[in-house]
């Protein structure tokens, strides 16, 4: 790729941009490539976590919302927990703490997997999405109308069956709104990675201000892009939503306020 | 355990500076969220548009992003609009600031969505029998609105705010001492983070815990005159 600075134009825009804009952005497009890579890393955490936490909160949901007797509890307290507290230090937990016992170190998980950032950052994700999504899932399973699960058995279907035809993706589309959320709340978790190392969106951001000793444009550029992405995540759900919900869309749905669904189940 | 007890202090400390943190984010996050509602709910096509804008904004970039422009963009842009006009000299944006600044604003947006569905909530009626009697728009707001509100808004309020709680644990990635920060370095110093971080866990559950009971009291005490089935 030719540099900006070979053509007469591209001069130009480099000393306008050096010494005349607020922000340095052809230093900015030198890099931009970093950036995309920095792209890819977010949303392959991004996505990788919510796809692996959502496969995690599936029984997870089932057995919470079925009251399994002895499951029940401990997921309950597993949620509690990484629901009540900041995926920072779920993430510094994972990252720093394991370090702490010889047994890990010693063991064959750690030197592929435990010892490396992006896997104990996606391990923090996972858990922390999956925690979040039981819990809503779990009451949209039990807000299940009683008529829909009445009308599956008289129909005959054994319990493995009425699950996964009636009971999920009955749930599936209920949660749709709240999982919207989630989605985006997991996006914007994700620049903890950049916390521990990565070289995500934000790392990126990081490394050029540091590297050039800059105070805007690695950030502004960082949250521009997030910006995009978030904007981008919301009209498709918008699309699935009016797809998928049709049959709810009488009521009119207000989009819920708040950041995440409380711990304490209110 | 013996290490977490011999660095209690410097526990406790973080703590401190942590719930400070967060109730100085929320006073900002109420002050800018009824800003922001009133915006959202009057007239005028202007301020509704910057009270969506705010909110988009706040949706559209994570936290930790906002409060790395405010803390470094923020006091770069203070120092060069002094020394362009020659009014102040160096200031300096402490990560105290930092921090109650981008997390009250980004708050104050969820709050902004929580107080103008709580408005809505108040039968028109009664502010129309409270104009009627000739209350001025401060006893409107005082006492008609504000208190019927605080119940309507409380249920999304203490989600906000138990969120709030755990965003503060970003500070420590600017620098303040708070919590985290401090474990963070006891925990390398002796070489068990991970006690450490557990220790941090339990102190957030324990904050999350103590604040629950806080607003059902003052659930119970808005909710006075409401009968409940």
């Amino acid at each position: 790729m030719a540099t900006p600075s070979e053509t007469p134009i591209g001069d130009w825009l480099v000393l306008v941009s050096e010494n005349y804009s607020p922000l340095d952005f052809m230093l900015v497009a030198e890099h931009f490539e970093r950036f995309l890579w920095g792209v890819f890393v977010t949303l392959e955490l991004t996505f990788l976590a919510l796809v692996l936490g959502g496969i995690l909160c599936i029984p997870l949901a089932i057995a919470r919302a079925y009251k399994h007797p002895v499951f029940n509890a401990p997921i309950w307290f597993f949620t509690y927990c990484f629901r009540g507290t900041p995926l920072l230090v779920q993430t510094y937990m994972i990252y720093y703490g394991l370090a702490q016992f010889d047994f890990i170190r010693e063991s064959v998980l750690w030197g592929p997997i435990l010892s490396k950032a992006w896997w104990c950052a996606l391990i923090a994700f996972t858990l922390n999405t999956a925690a979040y999504t039981t819990e809503f899932l779990r009451g949209a399973i039990e807000t299940t109308p009683f008529g829909e699960v009445e009308a599956a058995k008289a129909s005959g279907m054994n319990r493995f069956t009425m699950m996964r035809r009636i009971i999920l993706p009955s749930a599936f589309r209920r949660a749709l709104p709240a999982y919207s959320n989630e989605i985006i709340f997991m996006l914007h978790g994700s620049v903890i990675a950049s916390t521990i190392t990565l070289q995500d969106i934000l790392g990126v951001g990081r490394w050029l201000n540091g590297r050039y000793y800059l105070a805007y444009e690695g950030f502004i550029t960082a949250m521009i892009l997030y910006m995009i992405i978030v904007f981008a995540i919301t009209r498709g759900f918008n699309y699935w939503e009016h797809h998928w919900l049709g049959h709810l869309r009488p009521r009119k749905e207000t989009l819920s306020a708040s950041p995440k669904a409380s711990m304490l189940g209110r | 355990m013996d290490v977490i007890y011999e660095y209690r202090m410097s526990l406790l400390a973080g703590t401190l500076v942590t719930v400070q943190l967060a109730l100085a984010s929320v006073l900002l996050a109420i002050f800018l969220g009824l800003i922001g509602a009133r915006a959202k709910l009057s007239k005028s096509r202007v301020a509704h548009r910057m009270a969506g804008g705010y909110t988009t904004l706040v949706r559209g970039v994570p936290d930790l992003v906002l409060m790395l422009v405010l803390f470094y963009g923020g006091q770069q842009m203070i120092n060069d609009l002094g020394e362009a006009t020659g009014l102040w000299d160096y200031v300096e944006i402490n990560q105290f600031t930092a921090g109650v600044g981008t997390i009250g604003f980004i708050f104050g947006a969820y709050m902004t969505e929580t107080f103008r569905g709580a408005v809505l909530a108040v039968p028109r009626g009664q502010i129309e029998a409270a104009i009627a009697y000739g209350m001025s728009n401060w006893q409107v707001f005082s006492r008609v609105l504000w208190p019927q509100m605080v119940r309507y808004a409380l249920p999304s309020f203490t989600n906000n705010w138990l969120v709030l709680i755990k965003s503060t644990a970003l500070v420590s990635v600017i620098g303040l001492q708070d919590v985290v920060y401090n474990a963070f370095v006891a925990g390398r110093s002796v070489r068990q983070p991970f006690t450490f971080m557990i220790a941090v866990l339990i102190i957030y559950l324990i904050l999350t815990a103590l604040s629950d009971s806080g607003l059902r009291w003052i659930d119970r005490r808005y909710s006075a005159g409401v009968r409940r089935a």
